[in-house]
């Protein structure tokens, strides 16, 4: 049974590595797997044409949109990951679709008109990572404060904080 | 602050004259913990409502970088803090992938049990307090009462009532005992009386059913897209579980079905999590039948997992044993790779996204909350319904702040 289900996951993986390179040939797509779970890493630039094919070829559903900072990672020369995980909610294929990013240009499109569950979970990317999303219809930070200065999950963000919660404006009764 | 949210650009300037305002929570008894809302009321009509989260916003996926891969559980469990254990579960069966960890069949069938408890203690709790808020405070007791039935069994475990910390990288803190396995199945024999007296209160009340039939309707294509999954997915027709698609831990080995419903209503997602209670019996009773015997732990080498506790107490060589798995500089060594393993958490997907950096720590440890996508999702719920129906909602696609905001 367990070599049935992995060789027809095969199939369908390569079913799909034949169907994206038809519809963007000029895209060079990098493909890897580890424990059975297929990775593509896209070209940054031609991100939302990537992410339009993936839902074309039956990727209906974006499981999860985060990001990783890679800065002391160690032998990496790229600065951010963004990692797109992906779902055919049919048949239960899935895909883990990475760019990577660097500095100073932290901007991609917005997957809000691919899939709208990107919609918070790219305004915490940007909230934890200060990474921007064009075309996003109402973005700004999701869970810290709009006046936070800082982008915590990056890695040359102390655990510690950098003191802001001292100057956390006290609001009295008489002003709320 | 609180202007900002006024400019929700679905609102067209025009119609906005007229509006009410309404500032729903953080603190107010139906949101449970701290949640906010901000309502545009026309009369009684909601016309929009546009969440306000992060007041739990505790930096855990900054600790999960700091903190090891077995010190970290005690931080999962404080997520969605009304089902601990499925989260222990869920973030240890991600670290065992990264790992190639594969587990003793004893420590599979025990985390299975819990897994289901926990799936009854979440639904319990999620359909008494939706009750609840809809005025049927009898409901609530009856599921409460179940749910300490439930603590009791986790501390007989675990030693906590609450917050277990139950699961260890390949295998689990304690073995359970006898004891233990007739207290389950007292459970079980005894749940569907429980069940019996709280879908008699409440499935046909006249009052529970014109409040919920027809509200906060999510639709199949919306559910998908906006990456709905769990009962709320299945409510609305998405025949998906992680327990049958992907097989995980030893739901392979049980005969159960998946619930689902195409109402996509409040009420379908209540009679989702009632249905699934009773498949997770039918799950429960199968594996405490053939709860095999042996080691909790995968001992295939030295270095895999945490010794049993009366090992570290009673032998020289399992204290030996746990000072490797517990000094930093004899771990595990996690490959320099990412996994994404999600499992079927009672509120939907529970996933983490881990990088490996040949520690054994994470690099980044990714939550993947079914609260954050559910709770996008409420605006589009609860558009058109009435101000009273905002609770029903809300209870229904049951919000845990703590998860939410992490």
């Amino acid at each position: 049974m367990p070599n049935e289900s992995t060789n027809s996951a095969t199939g369908e993986i390569e079913a799909v590595q034949t169907r994206l390179a038809e519809l963007l040939p000029w895209v060079a797509l990098d493909w890897s797997q580890f424990r059975n779970q297929t990775r593509v890493i896209c070209p940054a630039g031609d991100l939302l044409k990537c992410l339009i094919a993936f839902k074309a070829v039956g990727f209906d559903q974006l499981t999860d949109l985060t990001a990783v900072d890679l800065l002391e990672y160690g032998n990496v020369n790229d600065r951010f990951e963004v990692v797109y995980c992906l779902l055919n909610v049919d048949t239960g294929l899935r895909l883990i679709a990475k760019i990577y990013l660097n500095e100073p240009n932290l901007t991609i499109p917005s997957a809000t008109s691919v899939w709208f569950g990107a919609d918070w979970l790219e305004r915490e990317v940007y909230d934890m990572y200060g990474i921007l999303f064009t075309g996003h219809p109402n973005f700004k930070r999701l869970l810290l404060p709009q006046e936070f200065q800082s982008f915590p999950l990056r890695k040359d963000y102390p655990v510690k904080g950098r003191g802001e919660r001292h100057n956390f404006p006290v609001i009295t009764r008489a002003e709320s | 602050m609180p202007l900002e949210l006024l400019e929700s650009p679905d609102l067209d300037a025009n119609k906005r004259e007229g509006l009410w305002t309404l500032n729903f929570g953080p603190q107010h008894p139906a949101t449970h913990t701290t949640l906010r809302l901000v309502l545009q009321l026309d009369g009684e009509i909601v016309v929009d409502a546009e969440p306000d989260i992060g007041f739990l916003h505790s930096g855990f996926e900054k600790l999960g970088e700091v903190l090891d891969f077995n010190q970290y559980v005690t931080i999962v469990d404080r997520m969605n803090y009304i089902s601990p254990l499925a989260n222990e579960i869920a973030w240890h069966h991600a670290v065992e992938k990264l790992l190639g960890i594969e587990l003793t069949p004893r420590c599979i069938y025990i985390r299975t049990i819990f897994a289901e408890l926990m799936r009854m203690h979440d639904h319990l709790l999620c359909l008494g307090a939706c009750v609840l808020d809809l005025g049927g405070a009898t409901a609530f007791m009856y599921a409460l009462n179940a749910r300490e039935t439930i603590y009791e069994i986790c501390e007989r475990a675990s030693g906590q009532r609450f917050h277990t910390s139950y699961t260890r990288v390949g295998g689990l803190l304690y073995d359970v005992t006898d004891d233990w396995v007739n207290m389950v199945r007292d459970f079980v024999r005894n749940f569907p009386k429980v069940y019996r007296d709280f879908s008699g209160l409440v499935m046909k009340n006249r009052i529970f059913v014109e409040r919920t039939r027809d509200v906060g309707v999510l639709s199949r294509e919306e559910a998908i897209a906006g990456g709905a999954t769990g009962p709320i997915a299945r409510a609305s027709g998405v025949t998906r579980d992680l327990r049958r698609d992907e097989p995980y831990l030893a739901y392979d080995d049980f005969d159960f079905d998946v619930c689902a419903s195409q109402g996509g209503d409040c009420y379908a997602r209540f009679q989702v999590r009632m249905m699934e209670m009773l498949e997770s019996v039918k799950i429960i009773q199968q594996a405490i039948d053939k709860l095999p015997k042996g080691p909790i732990f995968a001992t295939d080498t030295g270095k895999t997992g945490m010794p049993d506790k009366t090992e570290v107490y009673r032998s020289i060589e399992g204290l030996i044993h746990h000072f490797e798995s517990i000094m930093p500089n004899r771990q595990m060594q996690a490959p320099k790779e990412s996994i994404y393993a999600a499992t079927e958490s009672p509120n939907g997907e529970l996933g983490y996204y881990i990088v490996g950096d040949g520690s054994f720590r994470a690099y980044r440890a990714r939550t993947r909350p079914p609260s954050l996508l559910h709770f996008a999702l409420f605006p589009k719920l609860i558009r058109g319904c009435m101000l009273s129906d905002v609770v029903a909602v809300l209870g229904s696609i049951n919000i845990i702040a703590a998860e939410l905001d992490r």
